[in-house]
């Protein structure tokens, strides 16, 4: 135990006081957090953009119900030409021209044009019976929060402890602790707890300082949600131990850990939902610890879910972490 | 006398390489054993072996009598050629981490009085010189009051104020009854802190003993060393075993009296006559054909 708590207080004190590497751990999830929810402020409320060539104040004489629609943002041309490209590129959904006899574009390829077109000029929609649903609004914030946070702990994961280890392979340090009474395991463990402590804390102050300004939707239990992050900054950690138990090279690992991490970031639903992607792309996203972390904190905060509900992610997460930690471990060279 | 660490029969494969190859070794407790050898010659993959740190292909290593094993780490203080230390750690911070790892320390303010250590306790271990960064690394090597302590090239780099004070510090350290093996490539560190040399070629040991006994038996003559000008060309016509190195005549002679009698008697300037003693570096070249350093 003496040995694991020497370990691990100097690798907290070389975390901290490496000052550059802190400020931006901290800041990193912050831009983040903060440039996305300014990005997607206003609640993306404008479905449909429709561009307009004329001006809007002949659309307005010509298709007055058109204008009063919610939901669709007009947008005014000047030059025909250049409006029909955006429509062509699928950069806008419809291109209304009032200059002449009343015309409209749509891309036969596009589904919003398609839908548009429906809705704007209407199918039969009058015959169909009005339902109404009740809830509270999930912002995009709220969704991506999770994403976005557990990508940042993802690479602090991955590369915080996977990097440090080679670095300390290559330079001797390692080697140099191989001469000592420390065993492989003493030293892997206090490395996870060590990254795990600061990523945690970490994360703990940029959610709160966010909250601050943002006040995300908290439907659940704090304390299970951070169960299912501290389980998935283990899952992660893991790995990264797994990655660097052996190389002694920062761009072989660095390769290593890029194959990884892109993967993860790309399916397990942290930047966009999986809904609708093929089957394959779902059964892959299971094997990311990322997958299971995001998709269990976004039950518990955007609709409540209990830890019974989130109990199938919290198993995975914990198998993870002792199946990788193990191999990692049973693997692991000094040099 | 007793032998704290011996080796037998050592070899030690690299693919396509045989960097140590059947290296037989007893060192006696107490002293300081010295491991010379050009760059390649096998001498870090042997004491490596002989610290624990690798394998060998084939051979033994025995400590008091025993395999190495969990004792032996706790016992064993090693100093190496190349290492790194945690980063961003002050200098006391750096001795109480490896304080911690081990059962049986010396107390720290021991460590920082004998290394001399007190003036940069505080200094991130990153911003030390070479010769407090040695002092550090050595402190760290003693910190679990070894008995066998491995210091590799532990001079290298350093200038030659620094190195004559880290022998004081070695020197200090073996009059605690301490066992040194030490390499190095500075064959005046070898003469100054040694009692007993191995040489080291081609993975194989070449000679061994202590300095003096070395020198003695590979070296019986003496060198008379006479300015080109004093000597003159008669100097060739005496039958001597003379060369010229520089604007030096040398004159290699088992008989020191008898050929000194002969030089006055032929009208020879002594004035300026040197006897150069051979030195491990003349030793060195004589077994091994090559320099110490590339």
């Amino acid at each position: 135990m003496k040995k694991f708590l020497a370990v691990l207080h100097a690798r907290n004190m070389e975390f901290l006081r490496d000052r550059a590497a802190l400020t931006w751990n901290l800041a990193m999830p912050f831009m983040l957090v903060f440039g996305l929810a300014f990005t997607f402020s206003g609640g993306n409320k404008e479905i449909y953009k429709i561009g307009v060539v004329g001006g809007i104040d002949r659309l307005t004489h010509a298709a007055p119900a058109l204008l009063a629609t919610r939901y669709l943002k007009f947008i005014p041309y000047d030059n025909l030409d250049s409006a029909i490209g955006k429509v062509k590129h699928h950069q806008m959904d419809m291109l209304i021209d009032v200059s002449g006899t009343p015309k409209y574009w749509v891309n036969s390829s596009s589904p919003n044009g398609y839908l548009l077109e429906r809705i704007v000029w209407g199918s039969e929609g009058h015959q169909f019976q009005r339902q109404t649903v009740a809830g509270a609004e999930i912002r995009y914030v709220d969704w991506f929060l999770p994403g976005i946070l557990g990508m940042n702990m993802m690479f602090s994961c991955l590369f915080g402890v996977g990097f440090v280890i080679v670095r300390y392979r290559k330079n001797g340090f390692l080697k140099r602790l191989k001469a000592t009474p420390l065993g492989a395991f003493h030293f892997l463990l206090a490395q996870l707890i060590s990254r795990l402590l600061l990523i945690m804390a970490i994360t703990t102050i940029v959610y709160a300082g966010c909250n601050l300004f943002i006040e995300f939707n908290m439907q659940g239990s704090y304390w299970d949600l951070l169960l299912v992050a501290t389980l998935g900054a283990m899952s992660m950690i893991s790995i990264g131990l797994l990655v660097a138990a052996r190389t002694a090279s920062e761009e072989f690992a660095g390769g290593i850990l890029n194959a990884v991490t892109w993967p993860m970031m790309l399916l397990s639903g942290a930047w966009f939902s999986l809904e609708g992607t093929h089957n394959w792309v779902q059964q892959v996203a299971q094997i990311f610890p990322l997958t299971h972390m995001v998709a269990a904190a976004r039950a518990i905060m955007n609709e409540g879910a209990t830890l019974a509900q989130v109990m199938p992610h919290v198993l995975v997460l914990s198998a993870m972490s002792v199946v990788f930690l193990a191999i990692g471990a049973y693997i692991f060279k000094w040099e | 006398m007793s032998h704290i660490i011996t080796a037998a029969n050592l070899v030690k494969h690299y693919p396509g390489v045989v960097a140590v190859d059947g290296i037989n070794l007893a060192i006696p407790q107490g002293i300081c054993f010295g491991l010379l050898g050009p760059n390649g010659a096998g001498k870090t993959t042997t004491i490596e072996i002989l610290e624990g740190i690798h394998l060998p292909s084939s051979g033994e290593v025995l400590y008091k009598g025993e395999p190495l094993g969990t004792r032996y780490r706790e016992e064993v203080g090693i100093q190496f050629q190349h290492t790194a230390l945690q980063e961003f750690l002050t200098v006391l911070e750096t001795l109480q981490l490896f304080e911690r790892l081990y059962h049986h320390t010396l107390p720290v303010a021991e460590l920082i009085e004998l290394c001399s250590l007190g003036d940069i306790l505080t200094r991130d271990t990153r911003k030390l010189s070479g010769g407090q960064r040695q002092r550090l690394l050595l402190a760290l090597a003693l910190i679990n009051d070894p008995e066998l302590i491995f210091l590799d090239e532990p001079t290298t780099g350093l200038d030659p104020q620094a190195r004559r004070n880290f022998w004081d510090l070695v020197k200090l350290v073996m009059s605690r009854n301490k066992t040194i093996v030490l390499t190095t490539h500075y064959m005046e560190e070898a003469y100054a802190l040694c009692d007993e040399i191995a040489i080291m070629d081609k993975g194989r040991i070449v000679s061994q003993g202590t300095p003096a006994q070395l020198l003695s038996d590979h070296f019986g003559d003496v060198v008379l060393q006479i300015p080109l000008a004093d000597a003159g060309s008669k100097l060739f016509e005496l039958g001597l075993n003379v060369a010229q190195a520089g604007d030096l005549m040398e004159i290699r002679t088992h008989r020191q009296h008898h050929t000194l009698q002969q030089l006055i008697e032929n009208g020879i300037n002594l004035d300026r006559l040197r006897i150069r003693a051979w030195t491990l570096e003349d030793l060195f070249i004589n077994v091994t054909g090559k320099s110490l350093r590339p």
